[in-house]
């Protein structure tokens, strides 16, 4: 008894007092402040900070972001703490997840200002407003200019080109299971060929055509695919999958500029990706939340957001910088798939490829 | 002069229900700790995944052990783990004989430098090995080896991380066995393998499963080296409790085998603080330093010579292709990606956070949970010197030694959880003022501290035990409060190993990877997850400077072991008479 009761006593000194260090730290965990404004978002989220010094300065709020591991694992955490919501406003729960957090009831709907200048087709919630389209990129296969420069072929442009046996054993792509590129890939795929028995049979002859799978965009971009500078051109696969805005990564911090990116897209094969941004349900600042909303649909963060996050912003109005213009590739059809299609088959559509093409 | 020895019989009555309650009350903080940041969110996250509208779902149990995939996963965890631990053993044993028994120019930078890899973080190890084993990568340029998405690739990376283990844990004790006991053997006539055999090895035993129990405990619980560098087909337990968790969301599954996992853990470490109470039964143990000697005959120049050559190609050549790429610009070597890095900085850039201030990040986060790990880790140790194994006078264990012993145990098992459920497990249970922690800048150095406690209570303990409880009676007898016994006597003593603890602590939180990449945090990423954010991201520029800030990191961490070496060289100071065992800095 005693020694339960010391355990206790203790367990409530050591709370209080790692509460009081908390106060001290940066950014104490106050976030009913109503001078404060909390945007949880994914890893990738980055902002200049003098768009954000800018929202900062004439809303008079001030903003905290908390970023939680890549784009599901964010996702999945506001999914558990959707009863205490860590802040007001999610950043990035993209069309491949949307339904998970639609059916969680993590949103409340709000219209934000500026939404008219967003093209229709991003607008996937368009009647209830429960999430606002932000920006949008797709996932391709990319190619090593060079390679097929060399080889004196040209490079495939579509998901039946990658069949062909000229292309045998030229591509690498991520796991569907780990990678959410290597997912929007057999998306893709199953966009083209079909949910049923179509797009299993259409990787049983990509795997027959020597596809090579890997974990991580990481190895397979950085490691296999000839065409990326960070690999120092010393990988094996001249086609990898990646996204429509590598190219220009490419480029990136390069003197002088070159004419074109080393690297090219293969426009037929592009899955697009929408993220939205959100008010979340129970959100402390619901007015500095929607406030925020309204920001990031400016025109002042949509054109801040493609050199930060390499993806492109959802207003149409919003100039897009030279590097993208110049070295990337607009993408005029790509696939797509319905977010609640995809909600139900995820799981199992992962399972069934993982059985058809690791196996 | 009555008056006095009534004072001490006084004393020697209250003796023991007074150190019952002092262990207890040493015992409070560290418990409180763990069952805060540790048991808590645990169990939460478990129960949530197992508990379905108050019915227990226990039949989840069933359904996830019959799946063949899962069986798979299971087979492939034990596997790889036991061919790990054998591979480390093979290549590490000899490299702790030599680094025992033989005195060669360099040997405590050396000693330092075979550490280094146990506090990289994965990420960046990953990152060397792809660039040596790799496709593209030195061996395959050299003579076409790749190794890459192969269990080889994941074999020598779990040798890599642990040789260290191995050396400090088996060398530390082989350095310090009487080597006239064998010689005593070999004059009566026993063979030298005979004599090694009968003398030697019985006292290695414990030491020697002490290492192999832990490496396997690391290499079974492995998650980066696997999700890097395996390929798709390869997955541990703890890949797929992230799987499950992070990616499917499919808690009652991942609940299920955080489970299994826990009580693999469980059984490891039960097994391995029962060969630790052995290692440290009576030895007889002299002076490492005066074992030690320049090595003679073609044999011995042969062992150290092969084990400077294992060193250079499975430890240094893996880091030095590292470095190679980070000064590997466009335009030749030279110092532009570390230009980039800190220019970046200054600049409105593509980082919100430039690289250089996670540098700043790390330091700022090690240092604060060095001072917890230590607080912590600390008291555990203090309450656990004063259990040492004496058995009450019905020859039985008494209750509060056994209690100690499984506190022990309890505090080591942050090491072998996975970080995705404590990190998920947080989420879920700090969460409400006053104790909303999920976006505290606190939550990281905290979650680090969990990490580094079993080592500061491993190098602290072993010392704290060697100190004569004579010493401590006598100071009590003598009218010391406890605080005074612990300031007067013990103190003086561990402050090197004191000092010791804090540098493993701070090394291990800088590298400290997988639970800071999981918990929510604000906008202060450490070195580990800038250099992930960089690695994740398309051309040359990031990539160098993933490399340059790997390079930094690893020269860090280099640094604060190396500085550990020369506090353990310092000639120790007030030891309390017998041979002074060092344990410091081992499993």
């Amino acid at each position: 008894m005693s020694t339960t009761s010391r355990i206790t006593a203790a367990a409530l000194a050591a709370a209080a007092g790692v509460t009081a260090l908390a106060g001290c730290g940066t950014g104490s965990g106050d976030s009913a402040d109503a001078k404060t404004v909390t945007l949880v978002s994914h890893d990738s989220f980055n902002a200049s900070k003098s768009v954000l010094a800018a929202f900062e300065k004439e809303s008079g709020y001030k903003v905290r972001v908390i970023r939680g591991g890549d784009a599901g694992e964010a996702v999945n955490k506001a999914i558990l703490s959707k009863d205490n919501p860590q802040g007001d406003v999610f950043f990035g729960i993209d069309n491949t997840l949307l339904s998970r957090g639609l059916n969680a009831g993590l949103f409340t709907p709000y219209k934000a200002k500026g939404l008219d200048s967003v093209p229709a087709d991003l607008q996937l919630d368009k009647d209830a407003h429960r999430v606002t389209p932000l920006d949008y990129g797709d996932i391709c296969v990319n190619y090593d200019r060079a390679y097929f420069t060399q080889h004196k072929l040209a490079p495939p442009q579509t998901f039946d080109d990658l069949l062909k046996p000229q292309y045998k054993g030229l591509l690498v792509t991520e796991n569907s299971a780990t990678s959410s590129p290597g997912l929007a890939f057999q998306l893709g795929t199953i966009a083209t060929h079909g949910g049923g028995g179509g797009w299993p049979d259409y990787w049983k002859k990509l795997k027959a055509n020597g596809v090579e799978v890997v974990n991580s965009w990481e190895q397979a971009y950085n490691e296999r695919f000839s065409g990326s500078a960070a690999g120092k051109s010393k990988g094996d696969k001249p086609l990898v999958v990646s996204y429509a805005s590598s190219p220009p990564a490419e480029v990136m911090g390069k003197k002088p500029a070159p004419k074109e990116a080393p690297t090219g897209v293969a426009t037929g094969t592009c899955f697009r990706q929408i993220e939205f941004g959100a008010l979340l349900k129970g959100a402390k600042n619901e007015k500095g939340g929607k406030a925020l909303l309204d920001f990031l649909l400016t025109k002042t963060f949509q054109e801040d957001m493609p050199l930060q996050m390499f993806v492109n912003p959802a207003r149409k109005d919003a100039k897009v910088p030279d590097l993208f213009t110049r070295y990337g590739t607009a993408i005029d059809k790509p696939t797509t798939l319905a977010p609640e299609t995809i909600t139900k088959n995820r799981d199992q559509w992962i399972k069934q490829w993982s059985s058809l093409v690791l196996k | 002069m009555v008056l006095a020895r009534s004072e001490v019989a006084r004393t020697h009555r209250r003796g023991p229900a007074r150190a019952t309650a002092v262990r207890l009350g040493l015992m409070a903080v560290p418990l409180a700790f763990f069952a805060l940041f540790f048991a808590y969110p645990v169990a939460a996250i478990v129960g949530r995944g197992l508990n379905d509208g108050g019915q227990w779902q226990l039949g989840r149990f069933g359904a996830v052990l019959g799946d063949p995939d899962v069986l798979h996963v299971l087979w492939f965890t034990l596997w790889q783990a036991a061919a790990s631990t054998a591979l480390t053993l093979l290549v590490a044993l000899p490299g702790a004989y030599v680094f025992a028994r033989f005195d060669f120019p360099g040997k405590q930078l050396l000693r330092a430098a075979v550490a280094v890899p146990f506090v990289l973080p994965t990420v960046v190890v990953g990152a060397a090995f792809l660039a040596l084993v790799g496709r593209g990568g030195l061996l395959d340029h050299l003579w076409g080896v790749r190794l890459d998405t192969s269990v080889w690739a994941i074999l020598l990376a779990h040798v890599f991380f642990n040789y260290a283990v191995v050396v400090r844990t088996v060398g530390g004790l082989w350095a310090q066995l009487d080597p006239r006991q064998e010689e005593a053997a070999r004059v009566l006539g026993a063979g030298r393998f005979a004599a090694w055999r009968k003398v030697t090895l019985p006292a290695l035993g414990p030491a020697v499963a002490a290492a192999a129990l832990m490496v396997f405990l690391f290499t079974f619980t492995s998650f980066g080296v696997v999700q890097i560098l395996g390929g798709p087909t390869f997955s541990t337990l703890e890949v797929e409790i992230y799987r499950q968790t992070a990616d499917f969301l499919d808690l009652p599954t991942a609940a299920v085998l955080t489970l299994i996992q826990f009580a693999a853990v469980l059984g490891l470490l039960a097994l391995h603080a029962w060969t630790v109470r052995r290692r440290e039964t009576a030895l007889r143990l002299v002076d490492a330093s005066r074992t030690a000697r320049r090595p003679s005959g073609p044999a011995q120049w042969a062992l150290l010579w092969g084990t400077l050559a294992v060193i250079a190609v499975l430890l240094v050549l893996p880091l030095a292709v590292l470095v190679e790429r980070s000064f590997a610009g466009p335009d030749g070597y030279g110092l532009v990606f570390y230009r980039t890095l800190s220019s970046a900085a200054s600049a409105d850039s593509t980082f919100a956070v430039a690289p250089l201030d996670a540098l700043w990040n790390s330091l700022a986060y090690g240092v604060a949970a060095t001072a917890i790990a230590l607080l912590i880790g600390g008291l555990a140790a203090a309450a656990l010197t004063r259990s040492r194994p004496r058995s009450g006078p019905d020859g039985r264990t008494p209750m509060v030694t056994r209690l100690l012993r499984g506190f022990d145990g309890l505090l080591m098992l942050p090491l072998g959880v996975s970080a995705v459920t404590v990190g998920f497990g947080f989420l879920i249970t700090l969460d409400e003022p006053p104790l909303d922690l999920r976006s505290s800048w606190w939550l990281v150095p905290l979650a680090q501290a969990l990490v580094g406690v079993p080592f500061v209570i491993r190098t602290m303990l072993p010392v704290l035990r060697a100190v004569d409880s004579r010493l401590r009676e006598a100071a009590a007898v003598l009218g010391a409060s406890p605080w005074q016994v612990w300031r007067e006597v013990d103190l003086p003593m561990v402050r090197r190993a004191l000092l010791i603890a804090a540098g493993f602590a701070f090394a291990v939180s800088l590298g400290e990877f997988g639970a800071t990449v999981f918990i929510a945090r604000p906008d202060q990423p450490t070195l580990p997850v800038a250099v992930t954010r960089l690695l994740g991201r398309a051309g040359e520029f990031n990539y160098g400077q993933a490399m340059a800030l790997s390079t930094i990191l690893m020269v860090v961490c280099a640094g604060a072991l190396l500085a550990l070496e020369r506090i353990r060289l310092q000639p120790r100071t007030g030891s309390a008479g017998g041979a002074p065992i060092d344990h410091s800095g081992e499993f």
